[in-house]
């Protein structure tokens, strides 16, 4: 699903150039659930954010579900992500003044989906993260768990091939994190692929696959044994 | 533009964001309703002074005679030019159809009046029955001067209503009482009042015949005093009043051997370019009033501008998410633009209906002589409302531009 070889990411700091990532060779089956553990400045969020095609690389390539992404232009790059990417943030990113349905149906409104047929697809998304009473309700009036949810159900919206997620627990508590981790685990069960940056432990022992950066170099990449979240919670 | 979608992404905007629309909106709205306004006032402003004029015989014209000051033809310059009554007879004779009210006048100086033991020293001027007219006098009491009186050499005598207080005290009814002008019987046949005041109601008109037959004067005239026809606009009034002067002016020096570019000799004052001195000065004041205009409107997309920059930036993090889930710059710019021009569009009408709305309902209530019904024209006030929309979306077009370029990860970091 994912192919990346040699890829390298630097980035300058006034006069200074700061080489972030240094010749990341890494590849995702489809189906797999992975974490990208490391210390803060060891690259990971750069990783992720190349691709996520929201940052582009210095050098290397990189194959999507076997497209080279390369030389993108905002229109394709908006189009690609779009299509094929679904993105969680630590801090959710959903839009403050729209509603928990309206929020999950805003990928939609991008593909061109028309809005009854987005409102349908939305709500479904919703009944999955377990919010189907919820949809009307602006972000702030949702708790940390629940607008994670809501990011999670809108990463899913417009069914992309992988899910990308930044510390998705990066600003929930202990049993909210598992609680979404399990959310996660479900989905991946079903067989979308899914990548996770995180520097928690527990939480990594949740995926299926841990890879560890550091300094910009992938120093160790090994299956694990999966943990359940929900028997944690 | 009419992509349903888009219109609901929009109202969905606007209508969780009501104080950044209300601002904007206001800022919109205010410039077009003072830019409105004040080209109303000058509106009403020329249009009161305009009717200042019409309610007067604005097309007076006086005649009047002096020294010479250049030599002319071997006479030397000082000679003192007298009209006389043939003079007033043949411009008459000439102008027949160009002129509505005419008069000459022989003054008498020194004029006291007295009736029993009260006395006074009055403007006495002897006049053609027209004068009344030409004074704007109306009588209060009796009847004028007429032509009778003038040619039978009448000693009758009407009295302005200030002579009539003055000379009349108790109330006693004036008419056919004799009063003395310089110790000559007169009869009084009527009382006039003028809308001057006072000082216009301190004289006595007599017939002019009885005047220069009575007074010494010969076939002296002191002035003559002239209205034209009424004309269809101001325009082509000026346009007459001014061909008639200037025709008369040549006749008169040409008969008294006054040199042509003589302007003490022989003088002629012409209201109406009196007036046009005031539409000069009316289109002084539209000017400075058009002036302002622009500068509000100016300071008005200022206005709009700095609220589309502050909405880009308020909304850069949005835009990121946007970008993220796959929004095409295109569209990030389209929707920023199309909200702003819905929001100036509807501000600007609102503006230009509600100050429309003040000048029908409010200018027909101001009571100055010098506004009157303040209005303004239409596809005026609709141009600059067009002109502020578009300024509006070219001045958020930049900042939209811009976000729409920032990179989403860039975007997203900014908390």
């Amino acid at each position: 699903m994912i192919e990346i070889k040699n890829l390298h990411k630097s980035y300058k700091m006034g006069a200074n150039s700061l080489h972030v990532l240094k010749g990341i060779n890494f590849s995702v089956k489809e189906g797999e659930l992975v974490s990208i553990m490391g210390s803060s400045g060891s690259g990971k969020s750069t990783l992720l954010n190349i691709l996520g095609m929201l940052d582009e690389a210095d050098e290397g390539s990189y194959t999507l579900d076997g497209l080279p992404i390369k030389n993108l232009n905002e229109k394709i790059a908006a189009r690609y992500r779009n299509k094929f990417l679904g993105f969680i943030f630590q801090s959710f990113n959903l839009i403050s003044y729209k509603n928990a349905l309206d929020n999950v149906a805003l990928p939609l409104y991008y593909q061109g989906v028309k809005h009854k047929e987005r409102i349908d697809i939305a709500m479904s998304y919703l009944e999955k993260v377990g919010l189907a009473d919820w949809a009307g309700h602006l972000p702030n009036e949702l708790s940390g768990g629940q607008k994670q949810r809501v990011a999670i159900a809108r990463a899913l919206a417009s069914n992309p091939k992988v899910l990308l997620a930044d510390e998705p627990t990066g600003a929930l508590d202990t049993k909210t994190s598992y609680e979404v981790m399990d959310l996660i685990q479900g989905i991946n069960d079903e067989g979308r692929t899914i990548l996770i940056v995180t520097h928690e432990h527990d939480i990594a022992e949740m995926t299926k696959r841990i890879v560890n950066l550091k300094d910009g170099v992938i120093i160790d990449d090994s299956k694990v044994n999966q943990v359940r979240a929900l028997s944690n919670v | 533009m009419f992509d349903l979608e888009r219109w609901q992404e929009i109202f969905e905007a606007i209508s969780k964001n009501k104080l950044r629309t209300f601002l904007t909106g206001l800022s919109v709205a205010s410039g077009i309703f003072i830019l409105v306004i004040l080209l109303g006032i000058g509106q009403g402003m020329q249009n009161g002074i305009s009717s200042e004029f019409e309610n007067d015989a604005a097309n007076i014209l006086f005649i009047f005679t002096g020294a010479t000051s250049k030599e002319y033809k071997g006479l030397n310059p000082g000679r003192q030019i007298t009209m006389k009554n043939d003079d007033y007879n043949t411009t008459v004779a000439k102008n027949e159809d160009k002129l509505e009210y005419k008069s000459s006048v022989y003054r008498i100086w020194g004029g006291v009046v007295n009736y029993k033991k009260e006395a006074g020293s009055y403007r006495v001027e002897g006049v053609y029955p027209d004068y009344q007219f030409l004074e704007n006098a109306s009588m209060t009491q009796g009847r004028f001067i007429n032509h009778n009186d003038n040619n039978g050499f009448e000693k009758v005598v009407v009295l302005g209503n200030k002579v009539k207080n003055d000379l009349f005290k108790n109330g006693e009814d004036p008419l056919g009482k004799y009063v003395q002008v310089k110790d000559i019987n007169f009869k009084v046949i009527g009382v006039y009042t003028d809308p001057g005041g006072e000082r216009e109601e301190s004289r006595v008109f007599i017939p002019i015949a009885t005047s220069q037959k009575a007074f010494s004067g010969g076939n002296d005239v002191n002035f003559m005093s002239f209205t034209l026809e009424k004309e269809e606009n101001f325009e082509s009034a000026l346009a007459a009043s001014e061909k008639f002067s200037e025709e008369l002016e040549t006749f008169l020096k040409e008969r008294h051997t006054v040199a042509p570019d003589d302007e003490r000799a022989i003088r002629i004052n012409n209201s109406l370019e009196n007036a046009k001195r005031f539409y000069d000065l009316m289109d002084m004041i539209r000017f400075f009033f058009w002036g302002v205009g622009i500068c509000t409107i100016i300071a008005g997309i200022v206005g709009v501008s700095n609220i589309m920059l502050i909405i880009v930036k308020e909304r850069t993090k949005e835009i990121g998410i946007r970008k993220a889930l796959g929004a095409q710059p295109i569209s990030i710019i389209g929707m920023i633009l199309h909200e702003s021009i819905f929001v100036t569009t509807i501000a600007g009408f609102i503006g230009l209906i509600s100050s429309l709305a003040l000048l029908e309902f409010v200018g027909p209530l101001i009571e100055t002589d010098y506004i009157a019904n303040p209005s303004v024209n239409f596809n005026v006030a609709l141009t600059t409302v067009f002109i502020l929309v578009l300024a509006g979306a070219i001045a958020g077009f930049f900042p939209a531009w811009r976000a729409a370029r920032i990179k989403p990860i860039i975007a997203l970091r900014d908390e």
